[in-house]
């Protein structure tokens, strides 16, 4: 089955939410927000902008009805600032005009005198001032200090990796209609329409069933609209809430890069310790998290990164601690991988310095140290359905690795200005949100009078072909033709109570309950052919391709006359079901337990080529073995391995974000901040999906896809300072992503303080 | 600002009649005007494609269509010509384009490909060849967040495949070519409509919109302009270079070479006379902006914008290119490299229009390059770019010309540098210490496109560049740090 937008998309036809057919006297909004990253609000000045040409209102703090608060986790973000700004981009005051133009200009008539305070842009320097949104975390197994005297060699170091904006095409937005008995009805560009709803009902001081929440589709989302899509949807509803006007926004994309988080920048010390044959007995870390100015999912995606702490090996003497440290950036939030790529770098970085000093290639260590069945997770979690190392074989057998290495001594013997590097990335990525309670999902499925099914869940879809696996789904389980089933935008009237579409497991756990609301009206319909058929033996009835079969054979009851009979009967044609993952816990009070559903496995290798005169570089091929169980759909998923692969290399390498020294974002529109494009996306990735593969706690056997293949694009970096050192051996290179064409070539040529001394810089690195 | 007399154009199969500001740019006159909504707003700035548009001019019989991105548009170029959106391109049943991207699962999101779409489209009706690298050559002015773009190639291969036997050998000929498009069902029927109904909207001559007293700003692509000024822009009365015929077009001359201000980039890049000139032209190219936007851009508006890191203004640098400026019937020549005066500051008067760019023709005995690296290799701002040309006699340097971008206020000539290359011998040696002169003639700054120290490093490297480029036998082996 194709992806069942495709059609539409294809055709311009898709509607987005700036696309909906507008309301009459709709108005628009445009957000003023702080110029300074951190100071006192002393005095905030509107009246120049009141009285623009075509401005209906300006709402400021003080004009929320409700609780000025849109934190999700910890209650630290207010929607507007009120008494203090804590990052260049808050949001102060809301202007609403005739038409976008006007809004902005008007916002740019607001006056706001600050005084202003100290600013923290550094994780590390954030936490020795004790600037931290949580208490650190501790994870450990084993004993690492009985294990360092055991380890032949030990080394240690900092890795850091820096932040990525999600550049997901369609910028944020809202659209707020109010409706009668002073409900609202919200159209919002949102991973997680229910926490839209809560924010908005606390913001108003209204109950929840006064917002519906509708979301029509996400162009891209990544994480990026997991929680940061609220506070649009939340200012226009308190705009359309006070003004009883329909109202709308569009962030422009530099509005939207400013004031919108990133995937989360970290420092992180590490220390690790290996016998002389490559077993990694100790692994000692600790993560300083760029959290920004509020915990927005800081912590969620803190506990993540501690979870993935040893990726895809078996370390028997753990210790990370992780820190989540407070700095006046815009809160950094969800993005695709949610703190286990920032982990899995550390976890490469040091095996990565081991290998080095023994003269050996990393990728001895990597494989020697692979999760096998019976392991046991730092997190407490027994290592079950374990496959690293089949992956890892099969990848290395089918792409061949020995010849790989070769052909590339070969290609470095012959040639002084091109270098080539490579190396492999394995990947292991526990599924299921880490907070148990986010682990359920519900859909509401009805069949019509003629036969067309209407499927409802709490998934969005964002490009990820969650519609187009829950539409297979429905049509595999009630065994009908795909054309007679739609599957519906996501509503919060239709289904309740949705935990976000994130995590990967938006096919997962909405597919569930599809597949169990779709049995049980299958079990009433095979009642209602019982009676037809005059039998009682409903379990000997089936439906097969849309005719209903008697003990293996064919009658004559087809889909529509079952249903004409069903409805005549009375018989309820409409099913709404609940799915919660079972068997998983976790005790944060021992952080043990048993977290994820099941794990994704596999192993990418990457190759790159270094133009040694320029610094410049090409990504030449990506070549993984991939486990997504028995895949639901292959080329959803195939896309979506690629394209996660292609984020994650654009992660390591040409994504910068850069700031100046009063934390003002200086890469903040496409010109400045540069995604892949088609020239810079690998000549080839090559995605073989693990055969025999099936994975009972998943859906239908399938295995969730979303977020795990990003972190094949790590080995870009790897395979990068290989091609580097190939040039040069003694290049000066810290662990530091994204290694951009500059850091490659003062790597190359540069002396050794070129790659340090960036502080004495006017840009903040 | 309001025209007195209507913007007359054929939007999709629509004639269209419009007061709106000349200055609002396309995007807005389709989304919020017309709420035609299959053209998608990504950026408004040119970098991400979601908002291409086809831009079809009547050039004598035939129509000539153009991707180009409407975020960056004015209105005011729409008088006389056709606008296509998706909406335009769409018939009952998906074309070969569409159908191609459903298959693949070229299309995740959705909010790139109608933009995708529309690349394509230019490609067939534009194309060279149908070789698949031509293909993504047209999609380098498109981004996706979602697919990583391997399953957009593949839909781009598919369509080559799929027509390779329809529609090759391929028409050169525009009308026929975009007959032979229509037939395949690529493009609806009534394109073929569209001459014959633009030649009755043309305006007669004198008619075209004229607007308040208020001075023009004088437009070339617009592609900087629309980014850097919006909304000055769009309250603007504009002077649109586009429609100045007399400042278009290569020639040769005597033994110069003459460019017309307003020619385009792309132009530029497909004039057999500058490929003959420069057989690494389509790669020195390939580096300038996207294919969307060098349909727009102008080498007269890259020159005049002043930009210390403008391609072409480095490029033709070290060409030893002359400008003439005119005023009236008022002609001034000056060398392009006293043209740049400091930061963003021209010697030209506030009525003088920049008309022509002129260099001398190579000979056998020059070589040429250019050189540009940047953060994303393709449809980025340089970091620093350079280009060299050297005029060889019994092994040495007779002449030389050197050119560095993003290493000063302005877009700078190596004087020093150059001086220095005459004479010498070519050989690593000579090489290094160039480069090592450059860096006494250069006074980058540390900002987004790299550090002052990387900048000065880089300079250094793309002159090693040069001579390896242009030289590759003598200095591959001897080059090294």
């Amino acid at each position: 089955m194709k992806h069942v937008d495709a059609a539409l998309h294809v055709r311009g036809e898709s509607q987005f939410m700036d696309d909906i057919h507008e309301p009459c006297g709709l108005l628009h909004a445009a957000v003023y927000s702080s110029p300074i990253a951190h100071g006192r609000i002393e005095s905030l000045n509107t009246d120049r902008a009141r009285k623009a040409s075509g401005v209906a209102a300006i709402f400021t703090a003080k004009d929320i009805p409700g609780a000025n608060q849109i934190g999700n986790i910890i209650l630290d973000e207010p929607l507007l600032a009120d008494n203090e700004v804590h990052f260049v981009g808050q949001p102060i005051a809301i202007v609403v005009a005739e038409n976008s133009d006007l809004a902005r200009a008007a916002a740019k008539l607001i006056k706001c005198d600050f005084a202003e305070l100290d600013v923290f842009l550094d994780a590390r320097e954030a936490c020795a001032k004790g600037q931290l949104i949580a208490p650190p975390r501790t994870f450990s197994l084993g004993d690492v200090d009985i294990a360092w005297p055991k380890c032949d060699v030990i080394v240690e170091g900092r890795a850091d990796s820096g932040g990525q904006e999600h550049i997901y095409l369609e910028t944020q937005g809202a659209m707020a209609l109010p409706m009668e008995n002073g409900g609202l009805k919200i159209v919002s560009a949102t991973q997680s329409p229910s926490s839209v709803q809560r924010i908005i009902a606390g913001v108003l001081g209204l109950p929840m069933h006064k917002v519906e929440v509708e979301v029509p589709r996400l162009g891209g989302g990544f994480g990026g609209k997991e929680d940061q899509a609220t506070a649009w949807a939340a200012m226009l509803a308190l705009a359309a809430f006070r003004l009883q006007k329909p109202v709308k926004i569009s962030l422009r994309r530099k509005e939207d890069i400013c004031m919108t988080g990133k995937r989360h920048p970290y420092s992180s010390d590490f220390k690790i310790g290996v016998t002389h044959d490559g077993r990694i007995l100790a692994y000692e870390v600790v993560f300083y998290q760029n959290a920004g100015a509020a915990a927005d999912l800081s912590t969620a995606i803190l506990e993540r990164t501690l979870f993935h702490t040893t990726s895809s090996y078996f370390i028997p003497n753990v210790k990370a601690t992780a820190y989540s440290c407070r700095t006046n950036l815009p809160p950094n939030t969800a993005f695709r991988g949610f703190g286990a790529p920032q982990a899995m770098f550390v976890m490469e970085s040091a095996i990565f310095k081991a290998a080095e000093k023994m003269g050996m290639d990393p990728s001895v260590i990597q494989k020697k140290n692979l999760l096998q069945e019976g392991d046991q997770f730092p997190y407490g979690m027994q290592v079950r359905n374990c496959r690293s190392q089949r992956c890892w074989e099969e990848a290395e057998e089918r792409y061949d690795f020995a010849k790989i290495g070769k052909a590339y001594t070969q290609f470095n013997a012959q040639n002084r200005w091109q270098k080539k590097g490579f190396a492999v990335m394995p990947v292991c990525f526990g599924i299921s949100f880490t907070s148990t309670h986010l682990n359920q999902a519900s859909a509401l499925v009805h069949v019509y009078t003629d036969g067309s099914v209407n499927v409802s869940t709490a998934a969005v879809e964002m490009g990820q072909g969650v519609k187009t696996k829950i539409h297979e789904v429905a049509a595999r389980t009630l065994s009908i033709s795909p054309s007679r089933i739609k599957v519906e935008n996501t509503n919060t009237s239709r289904v309740a109570n949705m935990s976000p579409t994130a995590a990967s497991t938006g096919a997962d756990m909405n597919g569930q309950a599809t597949k169990i609301a779709c049995e049980n009206i299958l079990s009433r319909l095979r009642a209602v052919a019982g009676g037809k058929l005059q039998t009682e033996q409903w379990d000997a009835i089936e439906i097969k391709d849309e005719i209903v079969h008697f003990r293996g054979r064919k009658t004559d009851i087809g889909w529509n006359e079952l249903i004409t009979l069903a409805y005549f009967a009375r018989v309820n044609l409409s099913a709404q079901a609940h799915y919660a993952t079972p068997n998983i816990y976790f005790d944060r009070k021992i952080e043990k337990g048993s977290p994820f559903a099941y794990h994704v496995y596999g192993t990418g290798i990457v190759e790159v080529t270094l133009d040694c005169l320029r610094g410049t570089y090409q990504i030449d091929a990506v070549k993984i073995v991939h486990d997504c169980g028995t895949s639901l759909n292959e080329l959803v998923d195939r896309g979506q391995v690629e394209g996660a692969v292609v984020q994650g290399l654009g992660w390591v390498t040409i994504e910068e974000l850069l700031h100046d020294q009063s934390g003002r974002l200086l890469t903040d529109t496409l010109t400045t901040y540069k995604v892949p494009d088609i020239y810079f996306a690998p000549a080839e990735i090559q995605v073989h999906f693990l055969e025999n593969a099936d994975n009972r706690p998943g859906l239908l056997n399938s295995k969730a896809i979303g977020e795990p293949p990003l972190m094949y694009g790590i080995g870009a970096y790897f395979a990068l300072v290989k091609a580097i050192k190939a040039f040069r051996a003694d290049a000066p290179i810290p662990f530091s992503a994204p290694l951009t064409p500059e850091k490659v070539l003062l790597a190359l040529h540069g002396e050794s303080q070129d790659l340090n001394g960036q502080k004495g810089e006017d840009v903040f690195r | 600002m309001t025209l007195e007399k209507p913007i007359r154009f054929i939007l999709n199969d629509a004639e269209v009649s419009t007061k709106l500001p000349v200055g609002m740019v396309t995007l807005d006159f389709l989304r919020l005007h017309q709420r035609l909504t299959g053209t998608k707003e990504g950026c408004r700035e040119g970098d991400c494609g979601a908002c291409l548009v086809l831009l079809g001019e009547l050039d004598v019989d035939a129509m000539r269509y153009h991707p180009v991105n409407s975020c960056l548009l004015p209105v005011g170029e729409l008088a006389g010509k056709h606008l296509m959106t998706i909406e335009g391109l769409n018939q009952k049943d998906l074309n070969v384009i569409q159908q191609a991207i459903v298959d693949e699962g070229a299309t995740q999101c959705g909010y790139c490909t109608p933009g995708i779409v529309v690349a394509l489209t230019g490609f067939l009706l534009n194309a060279q060849t149908l070789e698949e690298k031509e293909a993504i050559a047209a999609l380098d002015g498109n981004l996706c967040r979602c697919t990583g773009y391997q399953s957009i190639k593949r839909a781009a291969r598919l369509v080559c495949r799929k027509l390779s036997e329809q529609l090759l050998p391929l028409e050169n000929d525009c009308d026929r070519r975009l007959r032979r498009l229509v037939e395949l069902k690529i493009l609806p029927s009534y394109l073929l409509s569209i001459p014959d109904r633009l030649r009755q909207l043309r305006p007669a001559p004198g008619d075209s919109p004229s607007a308040s007293s208020r001075p023009p700003v004088i437009v070339a692509g617009g592609t900087d302009l629309f980014v850097q000024r919006p909304e000055e822009m769009r309250e603007a009365n504009l002077d649109l270079l586009s429609a100045r015929q007399d400042l278009k077009g290569i020639r040769i001359d005597g033994n110069r070479c003459h460019i017309g201000a307003a020619t385009s980039v792309e132009e530029m890049k497909n004039s057999p006379l500058l490929q003959e000139l420069f057989p690494r032209l389509g790669d020195y190219f390939k580096l300038i902006s996207s294919t969307p936007i060098r349909n727009r851009a102008t080498v007269g508006g890259n020159i005049v914008n002043a930009s210390p890191i403008g391609d072409l203004t480095i490029f033709f640098l070290a060409l030893d290119a002359t400008i003439t400026l005119l005023d009236g019937h008022q002609r001034r020549e000056l060398p392009l490299r006293s043209f740049f005066q400091g930061y963003k500051l021209l010697d030209k008067a506030e009525n003088e229009l920049l008309a022509e760019i002129s260099f001398p023709l190579l000979k056998k005995s020059f070589v040429f390059n250019f050189e540009k690296v940047c953060k994303r290799l393709h449809l980025d701002i340089a970091s620093v770019n350079s280009a060299m040309q050297l005029q060889l006699e019994n092994g040495r340097i007779r002449r030389a010309h050197l050119s560095a971008g993003g290493v000063a206020p302005i877009p700078l000539y190596l004087s020093r540098t150059a001086e220095f290359l005459v004479g010498k011998e070519i050989n690593l040696h000579t090489a290094t210490e160039a480069a090592a002169i450059a860096q006494t003639e250069i006074s980058p700054i540390s900002d987004v496109r790299g550090s002052a120290r990387y900048k000065r490093l880089l300079l250094r490297q793309l002159i090693i560049s040069h001579f390896s480029a242009c030289f590759p036998q003598q200095m591959n082996e001897e080059v090294r740090r």
